[in-house]
């Protein structure tokens, strides 16, 4: 097994006495695609709020890329090179499509505010640095259509593309997708596992993805780790989960109908 | 991944500059236009009562509007300190003129400006814990506390016995500037400069931090935008913006530094040039400026022409704020968007017409 890029060490997280993650631990390789499954509710988008710094936990620790987070602010984890995505739109809803790509190479930006606000060289020369970047990945996820288009007015499969491009734009070392095929049809469904093995594979970009519909998870994943009521109650490669006990418990036989 | 696919990229992005190449000539023509119409024509054709009565307070009414359109239609940070921002500028400027007679107009003026924006950043500080009316009220504490410490202490308006105190004159390359003519000019530079640094500053990394800041903060933390130093310097360059207009109120316009002309009135005033011009729309400013500065001044000659002496004057005063307000609802309700959407639709419409 490669070295691991993420590593939780005995993480927990409570809601006003609630618990939603207990003593969590689990590593993930670098360049694989980790996917993160289990019911409504197991604690699966507040594990990635956790990694983004949005939720703090209560306790254990974050290994990102060998080094521990002392602590954990969403900026020092797009910074230091950890992207994501949303399950909920949360595009910048009234800037086009090419202004939401820009701003995801936010953390690469190294001109200040008088550089903006007189255009001076430095700033002239990343704006042309970035407008090249963010025309490509448009390119790459098929968005050249909507390029100038404004977010708010497009249909929501081509949101969560955009969403898409938003993080991966800026090149993160860690991609985490929270429900990226939600509401999707089959075919969509589909195109979209194909995107995220293709980024996976030419750009070497580790994969972590919350997704429900196990069929396209096991294809796809190199890893599942499965969450039940905040605790891992399956860890290992999809077929080593798939006959997994727990797991079926889990989900009630949703494996198999999944599957199916 | 195909790199095909790739490869296409620059030939689309060809495409959409030699749209632009094409646009880019008319737009320096009517830019030209308006240069040459507002440089030379208006102070050779004004008089000093269009100069000094409308055109120079209509001018810096817009800047002021400008400034709190960065705060709040850029960067979504509702401010109600405008007025007292406009203030500082007013006091800092007229401060500077004092103390240090040898610096430059425009130095003292930025001067004022930056003391202004710096207040700005202060009263700022809130943003990074709370949103929305909770953010309004504390703008509004700000509001009355620097209006109230304007008043309450002489050391501001250099223990004038009187509230109001005369401005120093305004002197530019041994140049007096204090003719309608000249603090036009002065007032219409400044503009112009300040318009064209916002123009820039929005379509850069900057203005984009600020909308992706307006529209969903989380994910701009996520996405790498420093979001603190994001609302410190959308309220930093916003009041900046007013404390430059507030000086050009004071030293423009009345000629006199007052803390009254910067009560709470002004500040709701400016609001309404942002929102009925546009959140998030530089033109915005001047149109919204214009139908709060101007419609007053159309209605009451309308009425005078219509009504003058046939209805008390004093009803008839009330009367016009009762159609001015009355015109402002009517106008939100058909374009909540401002009047700089409803400018767009049009443009676009004979765009249609003439591309037809």
């Amino acid at each position: 097994m490669a070295s691991a890029i993420l590593q939780l060490r005995d993480i927990s997280l409570s809601f006003k006495g609630i618990k939603v993650l207990s003593d969590l631990s689990f590593d993930v390789a670098r360049g694989e695609i980790c996917a993160l499954i289990g019911p409504n509710g197991a604690g699966k988008s507040s594990l990635l709020n956790i990694v983004t710094g949005v939720y703090q936990a209560d306790a254990g620790e974050v290994v990102f890329d060998g080094r521990r987070f002392e602590r954990i602010t969403s900026l020092a984890a797009a910074r230091r090179g950890i992207g994501r995505t949303f399950q909920h739109n949360a595009l910048f809803d009234r800037l086009t499509v090419l202004d939401n790509v820009l701003a995801g190479l936010s953390r690469h930006s190294r001109t200040n505010l008088l550089e903006h606000a007189f255009g001076l060289p430095r700033e002239r020369h990343e704006e042309r640095e970035f407008r090249r970047r963010a025309e490509e990945t448009i390119e790459i996820l098929d968005l050249t259509a909507y390029r100038d288009a404004v977010v708010s007015t497009l249909p929501y499969g081509v949101q969560k593309h955009v969403d898409l491009a938003r993080a991966l734009v800026g090149r993160p070392a860690l991609l985490l997708l929270d429900e990226p095929m939600a509401g999707m049809n089959h075919d969509e469904k589909r195109r979209m596992a194909r995107r995220i093995a293709d980024v996976n594979r030419s750009l070497g970009t580790t994969v972590v993805l919350i997704e429900h519909d196990i069929g396209v998870v096991m294809d796809l994943s190199d890893h599942v780790v499965v969450l039940d009521y905040g605790r891992k109650v399956g860890d290992g490669d999809p077929d080593e989960v798939r006959r997994n006990p727990d797991v079926i418990a889990a989900y009630l036989g949703a494996v198999h109908e999944g599957v199916a | 991944m195909s790199s095909s696919a790739v490869s296409e990229a620059p030939a689309e992005f060809a495409a959409s500059s030699a749209t632009f190449l094409h646009a880019k000539p008319l737009a320096a023509i009517f830019t030209g236009a308006l240069i040459v119409a507002f440089f030379g024509l208006v102070p050779l054709l004004g008089n000093d009562y269009w100069l000094g009565a409308i055109l120079i307070p209509f001018l810096i009414m817009s800047l002021a509007g400008l400034g709190l359109n960065i705060t709040m239609g850029y960067a979504g940070q509702a401010s109600l300190g405008t007025g007292a921002f406009m203030a500082v500028g007013a006091y800092a400027t007229y401060n500077v003129l004092l103390r240090l007679p040898e610096l430059p107009l425009p130095v003292s003026l930025l001067a004022g400006g930056l003391i202004a924006g710096l207040v700005g950043v202060i009263v700022g500080l809130p943003s990074l814990r709370i949103k929305g009316f909770y953010l309004v009220a504390t703008t509004l504490a700000a509001q009355f506390f620097l209006e109230w410490m304007f008043n309450q202490y002489g050391w501001f308006s250099n223990y004038s016995t009187s509230t109001s105190i005369s401005a120093p004159r305004l002197v530019l390359f041994g140049q007096d500037l204090n003719t309608p003519v000249g603090r036009y000019l002065l007032t219409l530079t400044t503009v112009s400069v300040v318009a064209l640094v916002a123009w820039k500053l929005v379509r850069s990394q900057t203005g984009r931090s600020w909308m992706a800041i307006r529209d969903m903060d989380t994910a701009a933390a996520i996405v790498g935008i420093p979001v603190a130093q994001g609302k410190l310097s959308a309220f930093f360059i916003g009041a900046l913006i007013c404390g430059l207009a507030g000086a050009l109120w004071a030293f423009a316009y009345l000629g006199t530094v007052d803390a009254r002309s910067f009560n709470l009135d002004r500040s709701f005033q400016v609001m309404f040039i942002v929102i009925i011009g546009g959140l998030g729309s530089l033109i915005g400013n001047v149109l919204g400026a214009a139908f709060i500065t101007l419609l007053p001044i159309l209605i009451d000659h309308v009425a005078d022409r219509l009504f003058g002496g046939a209805i008390d004057a004093g009803q008839l005063e009330n009367f016009q704020k009762v159609l001015f307000g009355a015109l402002i609802i009517w106008f939100l309700i058909k374009e909540p968007h401002g009047l700089a959407a409803l400018l767009g639709r049009l443009l676009r419409r004979l765009q249609a017409i003439a591309s037809r």
